[in-house]
């Protein structure tokens, strides 16, 4: 059987519960399991949100959260992961994205999880079209998002050391217990 | 040696909407083999085109991977222009 496919570019909903549970699911060597969900918000820059539409571009899509994944596992150990991401008409409390990681630790999990979304939201193209009282608009990019990035950045090999002496300090503050 | 070559150009989101078009396939002149260059012959047919004019919120990609505006064109290429992503 061929291994399920990590990332899905998809207009249908998802089930977190069930992709969760698929990430530790006859592992015996995962420890851990971290996972990210995006919502549909009612409100955005002071406007409120009736709806909105997600714009992608097939193909790239795919292969930019599929390169997104490789450079993940090039930082951390990781053992599993779970892109989903949905295009199309979406309301308010409707799941936009899904992030899980399996790891043996929960640093590398939690670490990689956030490092996805990260990059997913500079790198992956999207395009977010809101529908408010005021009309529909196309929603801009924000400058928190790319130093949220930015932190990442030229940190291949550097901080790649920061983050596992992160990792082992609290496996030692563990261990003292 | 060819003195055009073509490539397929396309466009998303809000400068879909401004340019009223997904995208074509071009045939491009002689000189016109990057994607810096491609902008300006694209920004130059007016009015509306005008939009890829400035760079600032002009983002690109070559055969589905990001490319700046020094990145090559060759011919059969895929390109394609849209402002900075927006999801997660």
């Amino acid at each position: 059987m061929s291994a399920p496919s990590e990332v899905s570019v998809q207009e249908a909903d998802f089930d977190v519960g069930a992709e969760i549970a698929g990430l530790g699911e006859g592992r015996r060597d995962v420890g851990a399991v971290a996972s990210f969900v995006g919502l549909v918000r009612d409100i955005n820059d002071g406007s409120g949100v009736s709806a909105m539409t997600l714009e992608h571009y097939p193909g790239m899509t795919e292969r930019a959260l599929e390169d997104i994944v490789a450079d993940a596992r090039r930082r951390w150990s990781v053992l599993g992961v779970r892109v989903i991401h949905r295009y199309g008409r979406l309301e308010p409390t409707d799941r936009i994205v899904f992030v899980g990681i399996a790891s043996a630790h929960r640093g590398d999990a939690f670490a990689a999880c956030e490092f996805i979304m990260d990059y997913l939201k500079t790198r992956a193209p999207f395009w977010k079209r809101e529908e408010t009282p005021q009309g529909a608009r196309w929603v801009d990019a924000r400058e928190a998002d790319d130093s949220a990035a930015a932190r990442w950045e030229g940190a291949e090999q550097g901080a790649l050391g920061t983050d596992k002496g992160i990792e082992e300090s609290w496996d030692e503050v563990e261990q003292r217990r | 040696m060819n003195m055009t070559m073509k490539v397929k150009v396309l466009y998303f989101a809000s400068l879909r909407e401004a340019l009223g078009a997904s995208g074509e396939e071009l045939a491009l002149p002689a000189g016109v083999d990057t994607v810096g260059a491609l902008r300006a012959h694209l920004a130059a047919r007016g009015e509306a085109w005008q939009a890829m004019a400035s760079g600032r919120n002009l983002r690109a990609a070559v055969n589905q991977r990001m490319a700046g505006l020094e990145a090559a064109i060759a011919a059969g290429d895929e390109v394609a222009f849209f402002p900075p992503v927006t999801g997660g």
